[in-house]
């Protein structure tokens, strides 16, 4: 009866509730899809804790607003998952701690100085569409000209960071001009949605021809599926970029550890595991290194970001535009 | 009159439950934000889509309720169940099965395309009402349904031998009634509306509070704008509440024999026409779902069970904790503090509930009950709209007659109001447990891996690319769903009276 409870327990509450109080603890906190058994974060954990003699634990969940609502009761040690586009937020809260590491194993494709949050993959947003069905674009002007009974979906970039990358994309390109561009796309565009899932769904139903994502999608289609149909638009105009950040927080009563997991991020180890679980390009790797499917993606080659101050200064112009454009 | 501080409580604690959190939020924002121009055009998108979706549901309910009430035959009460799936299926699930029917490539485009038919475009304001009648279209029927099986079987008799109009007599009061609270309660779901009024909106002309409120909550982190919001929502729950209280009028049809009715009135052929065409509106993207569900089965991982017992308990829990708060809340004022519950925003509900407690205990360690209890606030008002007719009736039919008997207080319970509420306790359990069960709600705001529900295990998959096994959950889900649904229905109905 007592084992019988005790496995109860443990299929509800798992293992993570349960520490012997002699191992130190690193709590991680960490978005959903990160901690999820199909994401990184059990790959990692186990290899965290192989080097530190700890208990990596994460905590999943809405990452800045958690933190933010915590504030200095936090019991989080390191966030890891930010993105560039909201991590100004995250600076002005100035709950976060400078790691203090060497940036020269980085690998991104561009300069990167930040000394509060620490890059551990990346990717840009592209255009995913069935290379059976479509020929692609070469750029985003052949998007913008396609014929309009191509079937585009997006995602909202009120409530998704690959959405709000969007617009920024479309404000790099276009700037000024950025409404008439939407206002050219609107009538492929089939609808727009709360998330990436949704969206990939709706791609992947056949419910849409084009969808919004990133330059590495196909590769898990590739590399899982062995399935060769999927490809990402390559635009002559460039991709914009997206990278994924971690920080220590400045409250943790565990800097060691924390300084150990954030150095631990720029390892060969770490980065090996991110390509086929996260399904991202690894921040400190040189491409010989990628696996297989990764090596062969097609690369953009010119690569557009705007800094974290500029995409808050940016960001309501760019969703002021593709409101307009797309409510008309 | 200790009956009455009872009610008075439970309202009490049920709204303190709802103000509480949103206080809260409110306090951690800093006050009131006043709302934008396009917050504005978002309520205004807001209230006309939740009004139209309203009304259509329940007027089309109508005749499917009276051509259900009309017939009997075999698989009358399995069709009934099942046509009650689309109101508890989970958003993302509801919206890939609607679009595999009306979709660009739905089954209905590709019907029509041979016969040269220009092809249905359903993104648009009319596809999220479309989407929103096939969501609360099944709530609408059983709730008018529950208004006809009310209708005293003697009284038709009565009206057969007297050759009376009995739709001006018998069924004309029941429905004015019955409609407004139907029409409330879908008006103030239709108000959370936020992914699906958007997908199949097209864009951001379809743009909700609820969407507003997830825009200022998750990348502004403007809390006091999100609360300001939820205050919105909470006036527009409480006023449709307070106007459908005031035009509910018309008398109960008195007491009779408390037996099965039987007709003879009405077309066969209209009645099945009724019938088959809510069927087969409210079926086909079940059986999309199915379909597409099915080859993912094999590739669910030994995990989804933990996270699908996970979600078994919490919906249990929820049924349970929901039918105690109901009961002593059977009365008017009980069903408008209800509504507060379900039209304020989960996410706001959440995030207030999260700052009360985290000076406490971890909000991680709660996290499974914190989602059980929002799943309750939620659940009430549909549980109280099925009990409260039924109730009165007792009350008014037998209620006297048990005093003059002299029953306490328990055993008029236990013998008279009970049996009495059998039936449409069973169903409105059915309802929470299933609606808890496919509510991804307020869980991923904290939560630690594997302690994740099974809605939540489906969203996991679905962003790890795994769509195929995402839809396999999404089946386990939906059985799992109707299952407890159905399980709770027919032992309410099992040797009930009414």
């Amino acid at each position: 009866m007592k084992t019988t409870l005790i496995t109860v327990a443990g299929l509800l509450f798992g293992t993570a509730a349960l520490s012997d109080g002699h191992t130190p603890v690193l709590t991680v906190y960490a978005p959903d899809y990160f901690g999820s058994e199909w994401g990184p974060g059990p790959s990692i954990e186990a290899a965290f804790e192989e080097r530190c003699k700890c208990d990596l634990q994460y905590q999943t969940g809405d990452l800045l607003p958690r933190l933010l609502l915590e504030g200095e009761r936090t019991q989080a040690d390191v966030a890891i998952g930010f993105n560039s586009d909201i991590t100004k937020r995250a600076r002005d809260s100035e709950m976060f701690a400078p790691h203090g590491l060497d940036l020269s194993p980085l690998t991104l494709p561009i300069d990167w100085n930040d000394d509060t949050f620490l890059p551990f993959n990346y990717g840009h947003t592209a255009f995913i569409y069935d290379n059976t069905k479509l020929d692609g674009f070469d750029s985003f002007e052949a998007l913008l000209d396609a014929p309009d009974d191509v079937r585009v979906v997006i995602q909202d970039p009120r409530s998704s960071i690959s959405g709000l990358a969007l617009v920024l994309w479309v404000q790099a390109v276009y700037g000024d001009e950025a409404e008439a561009a939407w206002l050219r796309l609107a009538p492929k565009i089939v609808t727009v949605t709360q998330g990436w899932s949704e969206s990939y769904g709706l791609f992947t139903d056949g419910e849409a021809d084009v969808v919004l994502s990133y330059t590495t999608s196909p590769a898990y289609h590739i590399i899982a599926e062995e399935d060769l149909t999927k490809s990402a638009a390559i635009f002559e105009e460039g991709h914009y970029f997206m990278v994924e950040l971690a920080a220590k927080l400045a409250t943790t009563d565990q800097p060691k550890l924390a300084d150990e997991f954030m150095a631990f991020i720029l390892t060969e180890d770490f980065q090996t595991m991110i390509p086929t679980t996260n399904w991202s390009f690894p921040a400190a790797l040189p491409m010989d290194q990628w696996p297989e499917g990764f090596q062969d993606l097609p690369m953009p080659e010119t690569v557009l970001f705007y800094t974290e101050n500029e995409a808050a200064a940016l960001r309501d112009v760019a969703i002021e535009a593709w409101r307009s454009a797309l409510s008309q | 009159m200790a009956q009455r501080t009872f009610t008075i409580i439970t309202a009490l604690v049920v709204a303190g439950l709802v103000i509480g959190p949103v206080t809260a939020v409110l306090w951690h924002g800093g006050g009131i934000t006043v709302l934008s121009a396009a917050d504005l055009s978002a309520l205004q998108f807001t209230v006309w889509q939740a009004f139209w979706s309203s009304l259509i549901s329940v007027t089309l309910a109508v005749p499917v309720a009276r051509a259900f009430a009309r017939r009997s035959f075999w698989g009358r009460s399995a069709l009934v169940s099942i046509m009650g799936a689309p109101f508890i299926l989970p958003v993302i699930v509801a919206i890939l099965g609607l679009l595999s029917v009306f979709g660009g490539n739905g089954f209905v485009n590709v019907f029509l395309e041979p016969l040269g038919i220009p092809k249905l475009d359903i993104y648009g304001a009319h596809g999220v009402i479309l989407a929103h009648v096939f969501f609360n279209l099944p709530l609408a029927i059983r709730l008018i349904l529950q208004g006809w099986l009310s209708i005293p079987s003697e009284r038709f008799r009565v009206a057969a031998s007297l050759n009376a109009p009995i739709f001006k007599l018998l069924e004309w009061p029941m429905l004015c009634r019955i409609m407004p609270s139907a029409f409330a309660v879908i008006f103030v779901i239709c108000i959370g509306s936020f992914a699906v009024a958007l997908t199949l909106g097209g864009g951001p002309k379809a743009t909700t509070i609820e969407l507003a409120i997830y825009q200022a909550f998750k990348f502004d982190f403007d809390l006091s704008k999100a609360a300001s919001l939820a205050v919105v929502q909470l006036c527009l729950g409480l006023g449709v509440g307070l106007v459908a209280l005031l035009l509910a009028r018309g008398d109960m049809l008195g007491v009779g024999f408390d037996r099965v009715v039987q007709r003879w009135d009405g077309s066969l052929l209209l009645d099945t026409s009724w019938i088959g065409l809510a069927t087969l509106f409210l079926l086909t993207p079940l059986v999309a779902i199915f379909v597409a569900g099915l080859s993912g089965l094999a590739d669910l991982p030994i995990s989804i069970w933990g996270a699908a017992l996970r979600s078994l308990l919490i919906s249990l829990g929820a049924v349970i904790l929901t039918m105690l708060l109901a009961l002593p809340l059977v009365t008017k004022a009980g069903e408008v503090a209800s509504l507060l519950g379900l039209s304020v925003s989960g996410l706001v509900l959440g995030t207030g509930m999260f700052l009360i407690i985290q000076p406490y205990v971890r909000p991680s360690s709660v996290a499974l009950p914190v989602t059980m209890l929002v799943n309750v606030l939620m659940a009430l008002p549909f549980v109280l709209r099925i009990l409260r007719p039924n109730m009165e009736a007792a009350k008014n039919d037998f209620g006297r007659l048990g005093q003059s008997l002299g029953l306490q207080r328990w055993p008029l319970w236990r013998i008279v109001y009970l049996p009495r509420l059998r039936r449409p306790m069973g169903f409105a359990a059915g309802l929470t447990g299933a609606l808890a069960m496919g509510d991804l709600g307020v869980i991923t705001l904290f939560s630690r891996p594997g302690e994740g529900t099974l809605p939540m295990a489906m969203y996991q998959l679905m962003g790890a690319y795994k769509m195929e096994a995402a839809y396999g959950a999404a089946l386990l889900l939906v059985g799992l769903s109707l299952g407890l649904f159905w399980a709770f229905d027919k032992g309410g109905r099992a040797h009930a009276v009414v």
